[in-house]
């Protein structure tokens, strides 16, 4: 399903080990689209949705709210903010899971907000507000939840980054090239370049600072130079209206992949 | 070794090798276990082969290096065969007496032999010895007669059989129906059902499958995986060739961390001498079945003994678990149906199809079949490893075989379970050990973790202790677990050092069941055991650190104070010379005095004193 075709188009992009065991048909069986439907309970109501969907997906989709912070539509979920937990099957067999990995099932009985959700969501929300508290996405969600004030330890007060891992994801999956990945365990966990220098896989083209939900990924744009993960990147103006468009780097890899002259791409998109 | 062309011949250079081997040959095995390794078997061995070689002996005896032989507080330890001599302590120099009175005399060289505490009564052969006596020995039988290195020991007894019975004799349907009915459940710590396992992994779609054994066993104390890869790897290989052929794999790995050197290298050199005789490769045994099996070192995180994490470490990304469903044994490695079992899962599996899985599930409780492996480490007479069938009684395992207590203090409690186990109080020393008692007590089986605590640990410092070793090993991917490991250690260190507050119990509750339902992987979710079980059988113990901002256990250093009682004090000065901040002043032959403020709480003058004139409280 999913995950499947995930692991294996990475694997393709990045030439990982164990190529050689990697068989390549199972992903075109699993890409049919599929157009069964399955039924599951959601907050007492009956609703239908199709396998292969997320219970995120398929609650959302009902106009179930479910909060999140680490999914994104684009990108494959990790399962990592844990604020997206629901409660699953039936008394006193009840156990929690993230929704944005757990695919639909038939005759799934599923909490978005009963009691043991709420704590712990509440939990991680109160957690995260003491690891970064001036996120003000991190406040207005914990208030949201009636969390106000947290009862733990803040290491750095000027900490904004949640390890989502948000950027990490778009650089991989989106942008492709990995420039950036998380380094280190928990204690001193963060996002980094390879041995936080100057990254020879990056193209500049701030798909992470973009995609941030904290917007802590410093970027600066001057005199035609954008900086980001300390590297400078010449920026290329538009041929026709002299806007800057996109770091030429960047332009170049683009050039890269479609196999055409990057001169192609020397015009924006405005003057197109 | 000859290439293994079909079952016949292996069963004929079994019946060969058999009636080329003298049993009544005398044998030295001298323990090359993780034990007795440092503390000079090598050194051991090669003063045998000398003195023997002068001796005259080399040719008629036979001189091995076995796998681990339990007992290891007495290394190194030597047996000696067919008399079944068990001699302990043994150094170079022991060596020239025990080849003149034993080996040519036959005679017991008394002061190497184990003595009973409690009656002095010397005992010669190992299986009177009382750590031994009460074990049922199922993985670790063959480690301490076998030459790890040797496929021929491991033929000779019995090795291989079990594989041929399979590819002969049985369908793939038909081990894991076996493999279900032993009852048998994962090792590792889970305790999920193996055969179930096997049949979900089987029936999932998809043609290429893998096989994967998990060896990164990384608890603190624990040596379980590791003796048994060092010293009889060849019994986990041969399960999983069987386990293979029962799913339909063919492509497996072995992931053993690279901090058990030994264990990789006599692994590969298993591997090469499986491939040289046909048990590896294609066509095993003329079956038309075929498997390879590679290794993989893991680098060092105790998060890839997680089984998620393990295959995301094999495919060559970061060590970090992933949700689960999809379960392995439908989408595991690079996405495909994988089943992954621990080292001793393996290795149970060619004695269950020997034996038959009616023998097996006759061993042990209703729920928990078999026996289990614990290394029993910490405050007991006797450390080393053990093998009871499950159901035996903690009691049981550290009084009988572990000889009770050491220095006759009392027991307080045992942590069973590896870092993420709880803490068990006297009051359950009679539980039968199977892994769903454990669980109800707020422990865990793990993989076989025990670590004996006596009065003098503090249950504080005992939770900070696993708590600060998880934190540093948590891969810090979902927020419960990165921030409330670190937020249970910060609380904990306030607690030591006097800065607790009564809310801090609540608080800690609240976050460990919060980090128990919220975390991905089973690090997350267990990692508050450690604390909650302490909370909830020695909360005294909190209290009194929070209210009285005292240590019963005079363990948490912050919280001690040093005096002087002028009384017993004699002005030796003893204390005096060792203070390193020179907090003690006074004139000799007169008591002395203790400056609080300059005091750093080190305890020398403590352990200096010889007339017990410096108290502590």
């Amino acid at each position: 399903m999913r995950l499947v075709l995930r692991n294996l188009s990475i694997r393709r992009r990045e030439g990982g080990v164990g190529e050689e065991d990697m068989p390549l048909k199972i992903v075109e069986e699993t890409m049919e689209p599929n157009t069964s439907e399955v039924g599951l309970t959601i907050n007492g109501i009956f609703i239908k949705s199709h396998p292969g969907l997320s219970l995120l997906e398929a609650a959302r989709q009902n106009g179930f709210d479910i909060p999140t912070l680490c999914y994104h539509p684009d990108l494959p979920a990790e399962g990592q903010c844990r604020l997206c937990l629901v409660e699953i099957g039936e008394y006193p067999r009840t156990r929690l899971v993230n929704s944005c990995t757990y695919p639909v099932e038939q005759g799934l009985v599923v909490q978005t907000h009963s009691e043991k959700v709420l704590q712990a969501r509440r939990m991680v929300l109160e957690l995260l507000l003491a690891r970064c508290p001036k996120a003000t996405l991190i406040q207005e969600m914990a208030a949201a939840m009636g969390v106000y004030e947290s009862r733990f330890k803040t290491d750095d007060p000027e900490e904004l980054c949640i390890l989502c891992g948000l950027c990490v994801r778009t650089c991989r999956e989106i942008v492709g090239v990995s420039a950036i990945s998380m380094a280190h365990r928990a204690p001193g966990k963060q996002v980094a370049t390879p041995f936080t220098e100057a990254s020879e896989a990056c193209i500049g083209c701030g798909s992470c600072a973009f995609v941030c939900p904290n917007n802590v990924i410093p970027y600066t744009e001057k005199d035609g130079i954008r900086t980001i993960w300390g590297r400078d990147f010449e920026l290329q103006p538009c041929n026709v209206c002299g806007n800057y468009i996109a770091p030429k780097y960047q332009l170049e890899h683009w050039a890269q992949l479609t196999g055409d002259p990057v001169e192609t791409f020397f015009v924006c998109k405005d003057c197109r | 070794m000859p290439k293994f062309e079909s079952p016949e011949h292996l069963r004929e250079y079994r019946r060969q090798l058999l009636a080329r081997r003298d049993p009544k040959q005398p044998q030295v095995l001298v323990c090359g276990g993780p034990g007795c390794l440092p503390l000079g078997s090598e050194e051991v061995a090669a003063a045998f082969t000398e003195e023997l070689g002068k001796n005259g002996l080399a040719a008629q005896v036979l001189l091995k290096t076995s796998g681990c032989q339990g007992l290891c507080d007495q290394g190194v330890r030597v047996l000696l065969r067919p008399q079944e001599i068990s001699y302990q302590k043994v150094t170079p120099e022991d060596v020239p007496e025990i080849v003149e009175a034993t080996l040519k005399n036959g005679q017991v060289v008394e002061r190497l032999v184990y003595e009973d505490s409690a009656t002095h009564e010397h005992l010669v052969h190992k299986a009177d010895i009382p750590f031994y006596r009460g074990q049922n020995a199922l993985v670790l039988r063959k480690l301490d007669v076998i030459d790890p290195m040797s496929l021929d020991d491991y033929l000779a007894l019995g090795g291989y059989r079990s594989l041929r019975k399979v590819l002969t004799e049985m369908s793939p349907e038909e081990v894991i129906d076996a493999v279900e009915r032993s009852g048998l459940r994962g090792r590792g710590g889970g305790g999920f059902p193996t055969g179930r396992k096997w049949r979900v992994c089987r029936e999932a779609p998809g043609e290429v499958k893998f096989i994967i054994c998990n060896g990164d066993e990384g608890d603190p104390g624990a040596f379980m995986d590791r003796a048994v890869m060092e010293g009889d790897p060849h019994a986990i290989l041969e399960g999983m060739i069987i386990g293979a052929y029962a799913i339909g794999a063919r492509k497996g790995y072995i992931y053993v961390r690279h901090e058990y050197p030994l264990a990789v290298k006599r692994l590969s050199h298993t591997l090469d001498q499986a491939r040289e005789c046909g048990f590896l490769g294609n066509n095993i045994l003329r079956s038309g079945f075929g498997l390879d099996i590679k290794i993989n070192r893991g680098a060092g995180a105790f998060v890839c003994g997680e089984e998620t994490a393990l295959m995301a470490s094999i495919e060559g990304f970061i060590g970090e678990p992933s949700p689960r469903p999809p379960y392995p044994a439908q989408q595991g490695l690079f996405g495909l149906p994988t089943v992954i079992n621990n080292v001793e899962t393996w290795a149970n599996i060619p004695e269950i199809i020997n034996m038959g899985p009616e023998w097996f599930a006759a061993i042990g409780t209703e729920k928990s079949k078999g026996t289990k492996v614990f290394s029993l480490v910490g405050a007991v007479n006797h450390t080393g490893l053990v093998e009871v069938p499950m159901g035996t009684t903690l009691r049981q395992i550290i009084f009988e075989l572990g000889g009770g207590i050491r220095q006759d203090r009392e027991f307080k409690a045992v942590q069973t379970g590896g870092p993420s186990g709880g803490c068990i109080p006297k009051q359950f020393l009679d539980l039968p050990v199977d892994y769903d008692s454990l669980q109800s007590v707020g422990s865990i089986m793990g993989s076989g973790g025990m670590i004996v605590m006596d009065t003098g640990s503090c249950m504080v410092d005992v939770a900070r202790y696993f708590i600060s070793f998880l934190h540093a090993e948590s891969c810090g991917k979902c927020t419960p677990c990165r921030e409330g490991l670190k937020n249970l250690l910060f609380i904990l260190d306030e607690i030591i050092a006097g800065r607790g507050e009564e809310e801090h119990l609540a608080l800690m509750e609240e976050l460990c069941a919060a980090m128990a339902s919220a975390s991905i992987c089973g690090l997350g979710q267990s990692a508050p055991n450690p604390v909650l079980s302490a909370l909830k059988y020695f909360r005294a113990e909190y209290e009194t650190h929070i209210r009285d901002k005292k240590c019963p256990a005079l363990v948490c250093r912050p919280l001690l104070k040093f005096t002087i009682d002028p009384e017993s004090c004699t002005g030796c000065l003893a204390c005096v010379r060792e203070c390193p901040v020179g907090a003690i002043t006074g004139k000799k032959k007169m008591p002395q005095e203790l400056d609080q403020e300059l005091c750093v709480k080190c305890g020398l003058c403590y352990e200096t004193c010889q007339f017990d004139a410096v108290k502590v409280e």
